[in-house]
């Protein structure tokens, strides 16, 4: 239920304590600081989808002048890992080299190159001769699995956990699982949907493109400051890489502008890594647009097969799907990006009589896949919640109404969520409030506006997760300094999102301070304590725990030193944020006070650092609500109003909150609308720049209403769940949903645009 | 080649090269403000005022600017952080990198038109992508602050 709590750091509006140095401009992204005088690192990339390298002659090229080096695949170690961002050791395999002779896509770098300027690194680059082996790519992911071309052949492919990978077979993972036989239920259902549902490798496009610069410090290591949400990892996967010790290796963040799941994963590192590495020379390398948008770490694209069965009254009795995804010439993310597609769409109708959920994940000979806001429960949601509308259409009832008889409620098990419980979940209060705020009953499902328009309504829901359960470590140092200041270092990223702020909010109230009294460090591998890193929504929800046990353990030091001054016992003071009190004797010593004592003569550490991590991952909900006008003419789909209503527990800071939210919503309809992925028979892809990759500007989105219905998490800071993936995932199936109502035609593959919506008539 | 531009109020002669861009000549020249988010001028980030008029830095040759007037955020921190605060008070910032090129534009839109409507500045503004905030947040903020002006103006 929902505990009213009153606070009064958390739960408030707070500034981000970033906020005017980067609204003024300030210089604090990593091309910002990147010494001058750096070497300009580049990549030459294969032109073709798969080939073997016969020869690579540099030898015109390293005659341009201001050429440091150019590396080939002979100059790296041959030992294979994978860039994704995990917590060891990696579910994804290791299948890749930081240059290999095969090449395995369009984009794949075949040489590294670096020089004094931008300038002669790009002549350099002109002046490489290349000869390869060219060789029939594998484009269809469709048809990858035991196909004849393997896009990993090589012995050295390794797999480091049993997610059924097989790369003879071009399996990067398969798995299934199930509870009933599904198979029987759905034969003795009145009415069952079997439909399939495409999704795109939707880009991130987050508007700082993948940035490093390194150099080597005083203590000969090799230091890399990059935009990463996962300074640790990068340290690990450097040394994998490298083939060097972790502790050579120092790894630090500034402003980070913007990741959204795209920075989980090591993709502009390794480059200058390597380069200062072997050249001791500092260097930095800035993806270019177009490298962002051919050679990095998109959304897994996916095929989801869902069959879903009810009874005539409306109980929905079987859920039967099957994700074939793509995870594109390397593995990064593949084995888990595509269990939320079941995993988090199939718990929100928990009251099965049996389900199943199958996979594959598959090699093809296009850009890697990797991890992007939503991970999979994004492809596997539209899928789920398109064919439960689909469903509704069947049984001649309304969409909201099957919804409310079948949805997940307050204190159900979730068979399908790993048999966890919803112990907060206000997703019944979301969809009433969503109801009303659209006005569902007077619009659904669409009004003819008798002008070649009309207007519509459709609906979604949505989970996700508060962290990965049993794996995801937050941490926290707290301290106390000189005039009761106090400084929290993490290991968390905060990549715009706010995290260093809530996180600042949690310690502000466990210690009764303002939240300016707290000075934020992160995130630095050398300073910070260890944390998994900002994704998995698991910042708020996991590091946050970990300050406020942190707190409660510098109070009780704070305590022990003002009780040495203050000549009473532990069990007879107390701390009221300003100073500690001796209950007895009435005599105060002041934060400050204390401070200073701590400072002299002290043996005690005013100190602490605290992980967490939890055995569970607490689903946030919410419902997405669009109207839309379509013309049905033209096909152009405008958006009226978008209604979305979330629970992500205590909304730390509802200002932050509905930002995630807005900005969720508006990656999601550019997903379902704009964002197209389209390769060429030669593997080549077409939107390879913002002027084909259409992501929504500000006359694209209509108008956003986002309200919070909160429950309360009791394994939570301050109930709080997680908000920041969930929040993109109901606009395809809700956009879907309307246009079907509007259209009378189901849109089954993304983007669903106006060109789609008009010849489909 | 040698230009001669007065670039936040300071002149500034240089040699340059004849295809240098004017976003790297203000970046070479201390204005770390200013952002590059594409290459083929449709983000927005690289907005700069030249000569009063806001253009983007990443699609003109340095070598136009010659003679001319330009302004980066660094030229305007005044107002950038009296109208940034507003951006602030929604959390709208978020990641910050497309704010410098945002703001810019946001302060010539309200040079240009003090009182706009809600469709006035979508359509302004229409060229500046963020991929953080949706933008619902940014109108938030820019309609506070000409709230807050025209409250001002009044007392």
């Amino acid at each position: 239920m929902n505990q009213e709590k009153s606070y009064q750091y958390v739960n408030k509006p707070v500034r981000k304590k970033d906020a005017m140095a980067l609204v003024t401009g300030k210089p604090v992204y990593v091309d910002d600081i990147a010494p001058a005088g750096c070497l300009v690192v580049k990549v030459l990339r294969s032109p073709h989808a798969n080939a073997i390298i016969e020869s690579i002659n540099k030898d015109i090229a390293m005659k341009v002048p201001g050429i440091e080096a150019i590396f080939t695949w002979e100059d790296v170690p041959n030992q294979r890992f994978t860039m994704a961002g995990q917590t060891y050791p990696e579910p994804s395999p290791y299948d890749r080299l930081i240059l290999d002779q095969h090449v395995r896509y369009v984009g794949d770098p075949v040489a590294i190159i670096a020089g004094a300027d931008e300038a002669c690194v790009n002549k350099a680059m002109k002046l490489i001769k290349v000869t390869y082996q060219v060789l029939e790519p594998l484009l269809d992911f469709r048809k990858a699995k035991d196909n004849k071309i393997l896009v990993h052949p090589e012995e050295n492919w390794r797999s480091l956990c049993p997610v059924g990978a097989d790369n003879k077979r071009n399996l990067c993972a398969h798995d299934s699982c199930q509870d009933g036989d599904v198979e029987k239920v759905l034969a003795d259902c009145d009415v069952v949907v079997n439909s399939t549902y495409h999704t795109k490798a939707n880009q991130q496009a987050m508007m700082e493109t993948f940035r490093t610069y390194c150099f080597m410090d005083m203590y000969g290591h090799l230091n890399v400051v990059s935009s990463t949400q996962i300074v640790f990892h990068v340290r690990r996967i450097l040394s994998h890489a490298l083939n060097i010790s972790p502790s050579k290796i120092r790894v630090s963040k500034p402003r980070i502008g913007g990741g959204f799941g795209a920075k989980q994963t090591v993709v502009a590192e390794v480059f200058p890594a390597f380069v200062t590495w072997k050249t001791g020379k500092p260097s930095k390398m800035i993806f270019t647009r177009e490298e962002c948008q051919i050679a990095s770490t998109p959304r897994h694209e996916m095929e989801v097969s869902v069959r879903i069965g009810a009874d005539k009254a409306g109980t929905i009795r079987a859920i039967d799907v099957y994700t074939l995804s793509n995870t594109g010439a390397y593995g990064e993310h593949g084995p888990t990006t595509v269990g939320l597609s079941g995993h988090k769409s199939i718990p929100l109708y928990p009251r099965l009589n049996a389900y199943r959920f199958t996979y594959d994940v598959v090699y093809t000979n296009v850009m890697s896949a990797g991890a992007y806001r939503g991970y999979g429960a994004t492809q596997g949601l539209f899928a789920v919640e398109s064919a439960v509308n689909e469903l509704a259409a069947k049984l001649h009832m309304d969409p909201v109404a099957l919804r409310e008889k079948n949805m997940v409620k307050e204190g159900d098990v979730m068979p399908s969520y790993y048999g966890e419980t919803a112990n907060s979940c206000a997703l019944d209060r979301c969809l009433a409030r969503a109801k009303d705020m659209i006005g569902w009953d007077k619009k659904y499902p669409c009004t003819d506006m008798g002008n070649g328009k009309v207007r519509s309504v459709g609906v979604a829901m949505a989970m996700q997760g508060s962290g990965i359960s049993g794996v995801d470590v937050g941490s926290a140092t707290v301290k106390l300094n000189d005039q009761g200041i106090y400084t929290l270092t993490i290991g968390a990223a905060d990549m715009g999102t706010g995290c260093d702020t809530i996180l600042a909010q949690m310690m502000a109230e466990c210690m009764e301070c303002p939240v300016d009294s707290i000075s934020v460090f992160g995130a630095d591998t050398d300073a910070s304590p260890y944390d998994s890193g900002s994704y998995a929504s698991s910042t708020t929800y996991v590091t946050g725990k970990a300050v406020e046990k942190a707190c409660e353990k510098l109070k009780e030091k704070i305590v022990k030193v003002a009780c040495q001054a203050l000549g009473c016992s532990p069990d007879e003071a107390e701390f009221n944020g300003k100073g500690v009190t001796c209950l007895t004797s009435g005599s105060f010593i002041s934060l400050e006070d204390i401070a200073t004592r701590s400072m002299c003569g002290n043996t005690e550490a005013l100190e602490v650092t605290e992980s967490h991590s939890s055995p569970v991952s607490p689903p946030p909900f919410m419902v997405g609500m669009v109207e839309i006008e379509l013309d049905r003419e033209t096909g152009h789909v405008d958006i009226l109003d978008y209604v979305a209503v979330v629970d992500c527990g205590t909304p730390v800071n509802p200002n932050l909150a509905r930002v995630q939210t807005e900005g969720g919503l508006v990656q999601g309809i550019g997903m379902a609308l704009y964002e197209d992925i389209q390769y060429d028979s030669k593997g080549r892809l077409a939107e390879n720049s913002f002027m084909q990759y259409k992501i929504p500007t500000r006359l694209d989105m209509g108008k956003l209403r986002v309200e919070f219905e909160s429950s309360y998490e009791p394994t939570g800071p301050f109930g709080a769940k997680s908000i920041g993936e969930i929040v993109i995932n109901t606009p395809a199936p809700a956009l879907a949903h309307a246009i079907f109502n509007a259209t009378g035609h189901w849109f089954r593959e993304l983007p669903i645009t106006s060109e789609k919506i008009a010849m489909a008539d | 080649m040698t230009i001669t531009l007065t670039l936040n109020g300071k002149k500034i002669t240089d040699q340059i090269s004849a295809d240098c861009l004017l976003i790297d000549f203000l970046r070479s020249h201390g204005a770390l403000s200013v952002k590059r988010g594409c290459e083929t001028s449709n983000c927005g980030l690289c907005t700069v005022f030249l000569n009063d008029v806001p253009v983007l830095s990443c699609s003109m040759l340095a070598a136009r600017a010659d003679g001319q007037t330009v302004t980066t955020l660094e030229g305007l921190q005044d107002e950038a952080e009296e109208f940034g605060a507003f951006i602030a008070d929604q959390g709208a910032e978020q990641c910050g990198f497309c704010n410098p090129g945002f703001i810019m534009n946001a302060i010539a839109l309200l040079r240009e038109n003090p009182s706009p409507t809600d469709d006035e500045i979508r359509e302004y503004l229409a060229g500046n992508l963020c991929r953080c905030s949706g933008y619902e947040g940014q109108l938030r903020g820019i309609r506070a602050f000409i709230d807050y002006r025209q409250e001002r103006s009044r007392s």
